[in-house]
């Protein structure tokens, strides 16, 4: 049934056979998946399990060595404006010589043309990219002097200057504070409901259920991908894990009854 | 003034604008000592280009100097990529072997090669108001300020036409490529503004004052801004002033130009990080000790100050 529908509307992101390495040795292999749209997946999976190469493969990124994937049926360089990336916050240097909103306004450069400067639309768009994140009064502040959940807020709202279809994220989530967290967690439900797509690699396994309605797990091959109900299971995460998720399990386990034991307590 | 007197510094200020434009991107990038392997690197081009044409002709010294520099870039590039040595190794690897490689060559050719280390390590800047570009037998003045000239001209209008590229593939690279930016033609473009620069300025001012310029004024101007446009203007004035200053420092105490005007832009850099109104080492003290933060300025940004750079 579900085939039948992606045949009518075309999906988001398609990625077939892709497989990437590093100097030989392979981090990502044969990966075959197609994306539903309007939708919030988090792609989980061990360190080193090749999450963020495969965001950064789909973005081109980094080359794979052989496989393709495809936006909106189309390959990467025709449809870059409707994709925006959140890298991960160490990924820049915070001391460079530059204040919040001239960061939000780079996410407007891809619709603007060579030589031109960003014009009056561009910096409205950025002021109610800032808005959204909570971060409007922080606009002339040195990106030196910000957190770091606030340094993530300011990608979050250049990936929003970049008013794209589809936003891929690499741990938005990591190490920021509560207030921080809200607004992502917020942000990404109001992309879903606005029809956008979005794909967040997390790192917590306690909050993914929460958070996100469709689950990637991912160790060098995809081992399993869905909706969360049907993918997120105990036997998925041990194929993903394999001999640490004894105490993954056990976490998720215990996390699980510490929250039914407080509801109980509250009653 | 004399006149050989503004040449020299018309020769010294150029040179400290051409390579401050460039070098402001390149100490962004944490790639500062690209300058100095280039400036390095290039001997052998030069050495070979000299003993082939057995003249201190420009071009074809041009043409060998850019070619081994292209060689540095590209050769870093690939060791990094193929091999697992980080830039800063593979960057050593490339200009000490190619540097050495040109000490061989002209030593080993000295009979014939009108070519000294001094010249190389110091270059000969004093001698510039006497090394005229003749056109159709008109006196252009010293052929030093024309490449200057011409290189610094190019920079600028590299910088002004695509400073939001050049921004952005600053702070951010993978954004830029994410963004469909034309992230090799700014690589390469600003490459060979570093290329140029350092090879237009080398002839005149020396290695060690060309790394001299394209590090330490962009990393004084970093110090005191923390505004793009801000501080490439002001790595070109620190820069400016530097040449100045230099100059009549040797002419003070009857010593290497070049020297001196390294020298200033040494003291220059030290007086910013004392002095710094932002980050100076001063104004913490002073802060500290009144016991203020600036409203709002987290801890953590007090730590990581641009001192660690």
């Amino acid at each position: 049934m579900q085939k039948h529908e992606s045949v009518t509307t075309i999906p988001p992101v398609e990625v077939h056979d892709l497989t990437v390495s590093y100097q030989n040795k392979p981090v990502l292999w044969d990966i075959d998946f197609t994306l539903p749209g309007a939708s919030l997946t988090a792609v989980v999976g061990p360190n080193g399990a090749g999450k963020s190469t495969l965001i950064k493969a789909i973005m081109g990124l980094v080359e794979p060595v052989s496989g393709y994937s495809l936006i909106y049926g189309k390959p990467l360089e025709q449809m870059r404006k409707k994709i925006a990336y959140v890298p991960q916050r160490e990924s820049v240097d915070w001391n460079f010589p530059i204040n919040v909103f001239d960061v939000v306004l780079m996410g407007r450069y891809a619709h603007l043309k060579l030589f031109r400067r960003p014009g009056k639309g561009d910096r409205e768009i950025a002021e109610d990219a800032l808005r959204k994140v909570g971060m409007l009064e922080y606009r002339n502040r040195q990106i030196a002097q910000l957190s770091g959940g606030q340094q993530q807020r300011v990608f979050l709202a250049r990936a929003l200057a970049q008013q794209a279809e589809i936003y891929f994220m690499d741990e938005p989530f990591a190490g920021v504070d509560a207030s921080t967290e809200e607004h992502i967690l917020k942000l990404l439900r109001e992309l879903r409901a606005t029809g956008k797509t979005v794909i967040v690699v997390h790192h917590d396994l306690q909050t993914v259920s929460d958070y996100f309605d469709q689950v990637m797990l991912l160790n060098l091959r995809l081992v399993a991908f869905g909706d969360m109900k049907t993918t997120f299971t105990a036997e998925n995460l041990q194929k993903a894990y394999g001999g640490r998720l004894n105490i993954l399990s056990q976490v998720i386990e215990l996390s699980r009854k510490a929250e039914f034991v407080r509801e109980e307590g509250h009653e | 003034m004399a006149l050989f007197e503004f040449w020299i510094l018309l020769t010294a200020c150029l040179a400290a604008a051409t390579c401050a434009l460039t070098g402001s991107f390149l100490v962004l990038r944490k790639q500062a000592m690209l300058g100095d392997a280039i400036s390095h690197a290039i001997l052998p081009g030069i050495a070979i280009a000299f003993l082939l044409t057995a003249s201190r002709n420009t071009f074809p010294m041009l043409i060998g100097a850019g070619a081994f520099g292209l060689l540095t870039v590209y050769a870093t590039e690939k060791l990094q990529e193929k091999g697992r040595l980080k830039s800063d190794s593979s960057m050593g690897v490339i200009f000490t072997t190619l540097f050495a490689i040109g000490v061989i060559i002209v030593t080993a050719f000295a009979s014939q090669v009108d070519l000294d280390q001094e010249c190389i390590l110091y270059g000969e800047i004093a001698y510039v108001p006497w090394d005229i570009w003749f056109f159709n037998g008109i006196n252009m003045g010293p052929r030093p300020v024309w490449i200057l000239g011409f290189v610094c001209a190019i920079n600028l209008a590299f910088v002004v036409s695509c400073y939001k590229e050049l921004k952005i593939y600053a702070f951010d690279r993978q954004l830029a490529v994410s963004l469909g930016l034309p992230v090799i033609f700014i690589h390469y473009g600003l490459m060979s503004s570093v290329l140029f620069s350092t090879i237009a300025s080398f002839e005149s001012v020396g290695a060690i004052l060309v790394v001299a310029l394209i590090v330490v004024p962009p990393a004084t101007a970093y110090m005191l801004t923390q505004k793009l446009s801000l501080m490439l203007a002001g790595s070109v004035i620190i820069g400016v002033v530097s040449a100045i200053s230099g100059y009549y420092l040797a002419v003070a105490t009857n010593s290497s130009i070049a020297g001196a005007i390294a020298v200033m832009t040494g003291i220059f850099f030290f007086l910013a990080v004392f002095l710094s109104p932002s980050e100076g080492v001063l104004i913490r003290k002073w802060r500290a000790r009144a016991g203020e933060k600036e409203p709002g300025e987290t801890p953590e940004s007090l730590k990581t100050g641009s001192l660690s750079v």
